[in-house]
């Protein structure tokens, strides 16, 4: 029997529930919006005792299917002010799951501001359910996540641990919710949205995760699963991208850095051009090339969580050849190096590190910076300075706890007028000017801008299920499609990337679906994945509105409309019908 | 005679070995050549070249190419 585990942090006590009914079916991203629909009241102070932090692995995680060690983060986001869902993959998500829990829900908070706890969540085998000890975490309070981990390594043993760094104790817009990687890296992050802060505002620094004795995961029907896993596993095997030894194993994201440049589509110095003259220095291709140098190797990249096998996550070197960061992404590169102006991977490497020191999202912080960049902070192409105000943000300085708010205040605070911003949340590395479908995914997608919710970057510029103009207006069904087929991978516990393989690969799908059925018992088929997509959404179009929100916040920014972006020069001119059409039918 | 200014991206560099990455080859084609016979006249396995941008612009094989364009070409990669 699945259950809930309610923490309350107002009294530091905890509950186990027996999952209710209407949730039977429902695990990761589509549970965590489920209950901050049910539970949150959307009028909350997201900082405040009402706001709930939600945790839920998903349908398959703990079963050893391939690439499915996920957890969706869920809370009312205190950088949107809408509903948000964030995702990461690590140990944690199937340890999770091994104790039969479907979700954490962390609620309340502590009457003391600036008192930082534990919770420390073992299996208790006498009682046959999970326990938390609640032990004060002051000690790790204001320090950098590097140093704290092997602490708590050393202190619990062989655990895995979600928490804040110093940007969630700050309650920074900008902040994650951390995870630990294979090697015990405070390297893989629930990024985007501000939920280090919700966790922050309850007094919650780490949730230390022991694993030991607990169950593992129950199966409705374990000779479905296997057909299905079997089936899934080929077409990640096979298809060119998620192979091993393929694209992303070999070059993983950052081999994007080239290609949107090529595509006129990179976002360069806060949105103000789409080509960056250093692209190539800072590309998949100039990571994997400088390992080499550095340490006399071809590294190929590795597994972020267990059961990976596409494992695209790489390691940068300095130049005597020890690690420098893990891992320097796509996004990561692009906004602290390209949309800043800077082409260098040394320099984008130790900005990475900073981030994950101190518990920050990188994109909002690429993003935050480039904007502090036009507003005269610091030059474009400045690395130092950006360093410097790194530490700032960091450690709470007066011009960090402004930066640390997000890439919207920064933009509000120095009279910046491009800001690259929707629903509060700043945008990706992909151009919405050059590439439209991605553009009506961040205008009218629920998370802001996100383009996760809605990769149709795959079909736009990648060929990846079909192949569609970067150009063409009419996208308000290729945004919904992939808003719904995404709203439901979300929700498996699988890694998004697996949509390169199935999209392609109609058997890979079919298996996706036959595992889910094969945990649940349930009869799914491939019709069933935009149903249960649909409803997920309209659950949190529900929760937005109440919010607040309506159809005039699904709209992009002002300058995008005005400045013509080079080399195309293109500006955004889908008309409002066309976003609104996304939700209309 | 065209020439053309190929730029090879990801796997597809280990056919020009010692190139910089980003960097731009010159590649004198007859008139009225297409990307398929660039794609022949560079060796590359056609499976291997799925993305092909001239100009900055998404190509297919057939496309014809004149002097000065600007090409580059990418086997079947993915990101986030």
């Amino acid at each position: 029997m699945a259950k809930l585990l309610r923490i309350d942090m107002t009294d530091r006590t905890y509950k186990i529930e027996d999952l209710p009914d209407k949730y039977r079916l429902l695990a990761g991203r589509g549970l965590t919006s489920s209950i901050v629909h049910d539970e949150v009241d959307p009028m909350c102070h997201p900082l405040g005792p009402k706001n709930k932090l939600i945790l839920a692995p998903g349908i398959v995680t703990g079963t050893g299917a391939p690439t499915s060690s996920r957890i969706s983060v869920g809370a009312k986001s205190p950088l949107t002010g809408g509903i948000k869902e964030a995702n990461a993959g690590s140990g944690f998500p199937p340890s999770l799951a091994s104790m039969g829990i479907r979700a954490i829900i962390v609620e309340g908070q502590p009457e003391e501001k600036d008192e930082f706890w534990m919770a420390h969540l073992t299996w208790d085998g006498e009682a046959g359910q999970p326990r938390i000890e609640f032990l004060p975490a002051d000690e790790y309070v204001g320090k950098d996540l590097h140093k704290v981990f092997p602490k708590l390594f050393k202190r619990f043993g062989k655990v895995n641990i979600a928490g804040i760094g110093t940007a969630g104790e700050y309650l920074y817009g900008d902040s994650g919710v951390v995870f630990d990687d294979m090697k015990g890296r405070p390297a893989r992050y629930a990024g985007r949205g501000g939920l280090g802060a919700v966790m922050g505002s309850k007094g919650l620094k780490f949730i230390i995760l022991d694993s030991k004795g607990a169950p593992g995961v129950e199966f409705a029907d374990k000779e479905a699963f296997d057909k299905g896993r079997k089936k899934l596993t080929k077409a990640l095997m096979e298809h060119d991208i998620t192979k091993p030894k393929g694209a992303l194993n070999t070059y993983g994201t950052a081999v994007l850095i080239n290609i949107m440049n090529e595509a006129g589509g990179l976002p360069t110095r806060n949105f103000s051009n789409g080509r960056f003259e250093g692209a190539a220095k800072i590309a998949g291709e100039a990571v994997f090339e400088g390992n080499k140098e550095r340490t006399g190797k071809e590294l190929y990249n590795h597994a972020c969580s267990p059961g990976c096998i596409i494992q695209c996550s790489n390691t940068w070197h300095k130049p005597d050849g020890t690690e420098h960061v893990s891992c320097q992404e796509y996004e990561s590169i692009w906004a602290l190096g390209a949309n800043c102006g800077i082409d260098s991977l040394d320099a984008t490497g130790e900005l990475i590190r900073l981030c994950n020191a101190y518990g920050l999202d990188t994109i909002e912080m690429g993003t935050t910076i480039a904007v502090a960049m036009e507003g005269g902070l610091l030059e474009f192409g400045d690395a130092d300075k950006a360093i410097e105000l790194m530490h700032k943000i960091g450690k709470g300085k007066a011009v960090g706890r402004i930066l640390g708010s997000g890439t919207a205040t920064a933009a509000r605070v120095l009279g910046v007028t491009r800001v690259p911003v929707v629903k509060g949340q700043s945008m990706p590395a992909y151009e919405p000017r050059a590439v439209k479908g991605i553009g009506m995914v961040y205008a009218t997608g629920t998370m802001g801008a996100d383009h996760t919710q809605g990769y149709t970057i795959a079909p736009e510029i990648l060929g990846v299920s079909g192949k569609v103009d970067q150009f063409d207006r009419d996208k308000a069904d290729l945004a919904r499609g992939f808003l719904e087929a995404t709203a439901f991978i979300d929700s498996t516990g699988h890694c998004l990337f697996i949509a390169f393989a199935i999209l392609d690969i109609a058997s890979g799908f079919e298996g996706l679906v036959e595992e889910c059925n094969g945990v649940l018992g349930t009869n799914w088929t491939l019709d069933d994945v935009g149903r249960i997509g649909k409803e997920i959404l309209a659950k949190e179009r529900a929760f937005n509105e109440a919010a607040g929100m309506t159809n005039l916040d699904d709209r992009m920014p002002e300058f995008m409309k005005l400045e013509p972006l080079p080399p195309h020069n293109v500006t955004w001119d889908i008309p409002d019908e066309t976003l609104d059409a996304v939700w209309e039918s | 005679m065209i020439t053309v200014y190929v730029k090879l991206f990801a796997t597809l560099r280990q056919h020009r070995p010692g190139l910089e990455i980003g960097e731009a080859f010159p590649v004198e084609l007859q008139d009225g050549a297409t990307l398929r016979d660039l794609v022949r006249c560079l060796k590359l396995p056609e499976d291997q070249v799925k993305l092909i941008f001239v100009n900055a612009l998404s190509a297919e094989l057939d496309r014809t190419l004149t002097d000065g364009d600007e090409v580059g070409i990418f086997p079947p990669v993915g990101g986030g």
